[in-house]
């Protein structure tokens, strides 16, 4: 079909080229979008196909026999005597028991009792043995115990571990997978659901299948607070002042240059900062809660000043006139009217600080809360003072976890990184209902 | 005493203070508020910041200035009873307690904002003394200049920041390489194309990339795109065995900064007015010529304030680097071997058991005070320009 | 085919029309902006779109190039011809519907780039020229036609932003013309102009109208009087009245017409 020269309808090759590059330039940018929601996926799929498997773990069920001979042989029940039996001596315990039940279950193997006993965590007779201190009349009975099985038969009935893989390996074999099967088919043990992942603290380099997040969770939990109490008011009391009060002169410039400046520093150099000046000079606990909370706080501030002046500017003069109009001071104007309306912005801001916080890693290497810690930190102690005593955090906790040699530490990693994203899940939740609820418009 | 027991009961006092000063106020007038030249509130407020304000002051000062730990307590207790005593001798009626809690609140405010300038000089004073120190042991011209990098504790360190540089700059080219465009065409796509059902799925779901920990990126470059580079790529091109390398580095570091880059550049497209849109549009141009004739010009100087700003946080991130590109200073072009970076370097000398007098701990605090001056130097010269991109459009 | 080819013969032989809308309808999300409008816009002339703030005038010429396919929300409904042709037909490039129906703004609205390129920037996207000395002879007739060759051809090559407004304008109006366009649509291009720039650029318009068919929207009755033949009247969406303009100024059919000319309404 040809139109007249001049028609509309006539489509040229020019105008074919030019719609040809329209195509072209659309589909870089869909490519674009492509790219960066596959990033997404990829990310997230990989963390959570490694990941879940963390809160997952295989418990063997064994009877254990407690003899008092051996347990107790002060024969009263003193702790002092008690506490002198190891965790070796648990440990012979439970390889009898394991084999006993074993018996029972009419299972052989033809693995010495040594390479048999291998099959429960090393961890586990350190558990028997604080139930049994913290329960001293269960000596003398035979109990049945649920004992973490070790990290490679855990990775075995997580697909981990492969009998191939296993033969090759100087901590399983492959008969000891079989033998776990059999037990598996026995009932005997089990792959459920472990919900100590996020309650233990860590364990050591040989230990993946006992390692937890209690510890983290715990120490995240106070420099959270510490980031809270400290940011927020020395946060909104700054914005405050240089929103509403501060002269518009070359200091306040000053400050405003530095806030966005302080917004952009990489964060290693707040741990620069904590290292030198919180720990070396002012000389406060190292790996403490306390320092790395007043580190975070100082990376959060501007974050929060920021957010803050946005909501304060966002709040119609009007108000102000209408308050300083029926004889309030500017301070009453300021702290009866527009903070109240600011409030709901200056929150969401915060918990997007706060997030931020929750999930920075590097400063607080340099503070030592890569420190294996075992023990719950206390919130208060007179030797340690509020929050002084040492922990760890949940971002340190997965770089920990990542510099480990055993493989089943990937695991545990990825574990941690989905609990971190939960809480920074909920965390984001929160601020965007925050933002929806008192959304308004002027 | 110890200080934070005479902290608490200074903190007792100036809330008596703020018990006090209004009911002798309102005692002098027997009660009758209209008499008072201030609300019974503000005499209690203003007499508790009296209480509380020097002694937190002297607290704080004395505290960090390293004051003798016997005395001071004493100090601060004695300040907070002479304030106590004289803010309430002070709350008769015609006191104009408003002005006077006012001010003090003021002043409250002032050192809050004070807080950011004290973080800086923080951050300037504490890298610079121990680098004054690293100096003292080690020729600076070795340190700038010297392009070999191998602490070691026999004390014949070579301490050269340049493999270092070279590290940082490669992986951080890569980075902002795949970031800028990617970036740059979501947002324009997202911004000048996009239907609102793909903006309400896209736009949250490259968020999210910007709401992600850098740890987490570190094990997926460890765990996922490390393995999968060595393995399809670096080892059957041989080009290499490594899976940490600067590739893996520098292409998760670029996920990492795909959302930083188009919600910049984002903000910056919707300052260039519609009407140059429309000009454009209504002499028949279409949307692609529109975009890359008009509106990328108009908005040049403002995405390369957001480029700078990205570089700038390419150059300090930590954790991606530590994960992903290795320990290695090494000075070569493969993108496929493992080198390592400034911030890398800086972890590593500053963690694990450290002696703060020699030379391969010091060297973290020179390493870091350049860090901090490339990294303020980018962040000043972008946070300008773009600040002056908006003004023009203002 | 033939059908098309003998109405448009008929058409040139009786009248000039060169748009023609009919039972035109545009709804922004909710909001029913233009109501059933039909008019016949004649070939080289001026034709007026007056009516107070918010009657559809500015809609209605947006709709005449497709401007409003660019804001998500907007729907026309209706039918607009130009020359006989559907510009709303499916097969229709609105990109080329706007190289024939040019357009200037409100507000002066130069690129920010050199006043050459400005004007350059419509021929280079069609491809008008074929080397660069055609490309200069076409900047430079469309400049004249413009009213603004004097007083910029000594500085082709500084930024269009650093003109005055009504240079500025003048210079938006040489960069629509130098496209070829066939229909020029102004949205009220002297409401950001000082009263001389108002006349002169009044004065180009006129000009104009000898080789354009130009639609003009304007808040300016005097404005209208001054340079128009033909004036439609606008309000609340709904086309009052359309007519020779000294009709419509002297005396007017709709009641509502006169009270809007009267001062009485808008």
């Amino acid at each position: 079909m040809s139109y007249p020269s001049n028609s509309l309808l006539r489509v040229d090759d020019r105008i074919r080229k030019r719609n040809a590059a329209e195509t072209r330039f659309k589909a870089y940018g869909i490519t674009a979008i492509v790219i960066a929601v596959l990033a997404l996926a990829v990310l997230l799929t990989s963390v959570l196909g490694s990941g879940l498997s963390a809160f997952r773990q295989t418990y063997l069920t064994v009877n254990v026999q407690l003899p008092e001979a051996k347990l107790d042989k002060s024969g009263v029940r003193d702790p002092a005597v008690m506490r002198k039996v190891t965790t070796i001596g648990y440990a012979s315990l439970l390889r009898d028991g394991l084999l006993d039940t074993m018996q029972d279950a009419g299972i052989t193997t033809q693995m010495s009792k040594k390479d048999v006993a291998k099959l429960i965590s090393k961890e586990a007779p350190a558990t028997v043995r604080n139930h049994v201190l913290a329960n001293p009349e269960v000596i003398g009975t035979t109990m049945t115990f649920d004992l973490l099985a070790q990290g490679r038969i855990d990775g075995f009935f997580k697909g981990r571990v492969t009998l191939e893989s296993a033969a090759l390996d100087g901590n399983t074999s492959p008969e000891a997978l079989m033998l776990a099967q059999e037990l598996k088919e026995a009932g005997l043990l089990e792959t459920r659901l472990n919900w100590d992942f996020l309650i233990a603290p860590d364990a050591s380099d040989q230990r993946p299948e006992a390692a937890g997040l209690g510890v983290a969770i715990l120490g995240s939990l106070y420099m959270m607070l510490v980031v809270l109490v400290l940011a927020l008011p020395i946060g909104v009391a700054s914005s405050i002042y240089l929103e509403e009060f501060a002269p518009k002169n070359r200091w306040t410039d000053l400050i405003e240059v530095n806030i966005s400046n302080l917004a952009a520093v990489p964060s290693i150099v707040y741990g620069i900062l904590g290292l030198a000046i919180f720990i070396n000079f002012m000389e406060l606990n190292q790996s403490s809660p306390l320092v790395g909370g007043l580190v975070l706080t100082l990376m959060t501030l501007p974050t929060i000043i920021i957010s803050t002046r946005a909501s304060l500017k966002s709040v119609p003069p009007s108000i102000r006139d209408a308050a300083l109009g029926v004889g309030a001071s500017k301070m009453q104007a300021v702290f009866h009217h527009v903070l109240p309306l600011a409030a709901p912005g200056i929150l969401t801001g915060t918990i997007i600080g706060l997030a931020q916080a929750l999930g920075e890693t590097a400063p607080l290497l340099l503070i030592g809360m890569v420190a294996f810690v075992r023990e719950y930190p206390a919130a208060f102690s007179p030797d340690a003072g509020l929050f002084g005593e040492a922990s760890t955090a949940l971002p340190v906790q997965i770089y920990n976890w990542t510099q480990r040699a055993d493989p089943g530490f990937v695991e545990r990693a990825s574990g941690a990184i989905i609990t971190l994203l939960v809480f920074l899940f909920i965390m984001n939740i929160i601020a965007i209902m925050l933002r929806r609820k008192f959304e308004r418009r002027w | 005493m110890s200080l934070s027991l005479s902290v608490l009961l200074a903190i007792a006092l100036s809330a008596t203070a703020f018990l006090m000063a209004p009911r002798r106020a309102l005692n002098l007038v027997s009660g009758d508020r209209r008499q008072l030249a201030s609300l019974p509130k503000q005499f209690g407020l203003s007499a508790g910041l009296t209480v509380f304000l020097p002694a937190m002051l002297i607290a704080l000062v004395g505290g960090l200035g390293g004051f003798s730990t016997t005395i001071l307590p004493y100090i601060v207790i004695a300040v907070a009873v002479v304030a106590l005593v004289v803010s309430v001798w002070q709350s008769r009626p015609d006191f104009i307690a408003r002005n006077r809690a006012e001010s003090l609140i003021t002043l409250v405010l002032i050192a809050a904002s004070g807080v950011a300038i004290l973080t800086t000089v923080g951050i300037v004073m504490s890298m610079l003394f121990e680098t004054t120190n690293f100096f003292q042991d080690y020729n600076w011209k070795d340190f700038f200049f010297s392009t070999e990098w191998s602490p070691n504790f026999r004390g014949d360190s070579a301490l050269g920041i340049l493999p270092l540089l070279w590290g940082t700059l490669y992986i951080s080219f890569i980075a902002l390489l795949f970031a800028v465009p990617i970036g740059l065409f979501a947002a324009i796509y997202l911004s000048e194309y996009a239907g609102p059902r793909l903006r309400s799925f896209a736009k949250p779901a490259i968020e999210i990339l910007a709401g992600i920990p850098t740890i987490v990126y570190g094990l997926f470059a460890l765990v996922t795109v490390g393995p999968f580079l060595r393995d399809y790529f670096a080892t059957p091109m041989g080009f290499g065995q490594s899976a940490s390398s600067v590739l893996t580095a520098g292409l998760v570091m670029g996920v990492m900064l795909i959302p930083f880059v188009s919600s910049l550049s984002d903000d910056i497209f919707n300052a260039v007015p519609q009407t140059l849109r429309d000009g454009s549009l209504g002499l028949g141009a279409t949307n692609s010529e529109t975009i890359r004739q008009v509106v990328v010009p108009a908005a040049l100087p403002g995405i390369v304030g957001a480029v700078l700003l990205a570089a700038s946080r390419a150059i300090g991130e930590t954790m991606i680097v530590v994960l992903g590109a290795g320990a290695a200073a090494r000075l070569s072009l493969n993108p496929f071997e493992a080198m390592t970076t400034v911030t890398v370097k800086i972890v590593s000398q500053l963690t694990g058991d450290t002696d703060f007098a020699s030379p391969e701990t010091l060297v973290a605090f020179a390493l870091g005070l350049t860090l901090f001056v490339i990294t303020l130097g980018l962040n000043v010269f972008a946070l300008y320009i773009v600040r002056k991109y908006r003004e023009q459009y203002e | 085919m033939l059908d098309h080819n003998r109405m448009d013969l008929e058409m040139h032989t009786q009248t000039k029309v060169k748009i023609s809308a009919k039972d035109v309808q545009v709804h922004y999300g909710d909001t029913h902006a233009i109501k059933d409008v039909n008019v016949e816009i004649e070939d080289n002339a001026v034709t007026a779109f007056i009516g107070p703030s918010g009657c559809g005038k500015s809609t209605f010429l947006r709709c005449i190039n497709r401007m409003n396919d660019t804001i998500d929300i907007c729907r026309v409904q209706g039918d607009i011809r130009i020359d006989n042709e559907d510009i709303y037909d499916r097969r229709v490039d609105p990109v080329q519907l706007r190289a024939k129906v040019g357009m200037v703004f409100q507000k002066p609205n130069p690129f920010p780039k050199s006043i050459y390129d400005n004007v350059a920037y419509g021929p280079r996207i069609h491809g008008l020229a074929n080397n660069k000395s055609e490309m200069d002879q076409i900047v430079e007739r469309a400049l004249r036609r413009g009213a603004i060759w004097d007083e910029v051809k000594d500085r082709l090559h500084a930024p269009g932003t650093g003109l005055s407004g009504g240079q500025q304008q003048r210079l938006c109006i040489a960069r629509a013309v130098a496209t070829e366009p066939q229909v020029l649509l102004m949205d009220e291009p002297c409401s950001a102009l000082d009263p001389i720039a108002t006349a002169q650029v009044e004065e180009l318009i006129s000009d104009l109208s000898k080789n354009y068919c130009v639609v003009i929207v304007t808040h300016s009755m005097q404005q209208a009087a001054r340079v128009s033949q033909k004036t439609a009247f606008f309000h609340l969406g709904h086309l009052v009245e359309y007519g020779d303009t000294d009709k419509i100024f002297t005396n007017p059919e709709d009641p509502r017409t006169e009270s809007y000319i009267s001062g009485r309404i808008g």
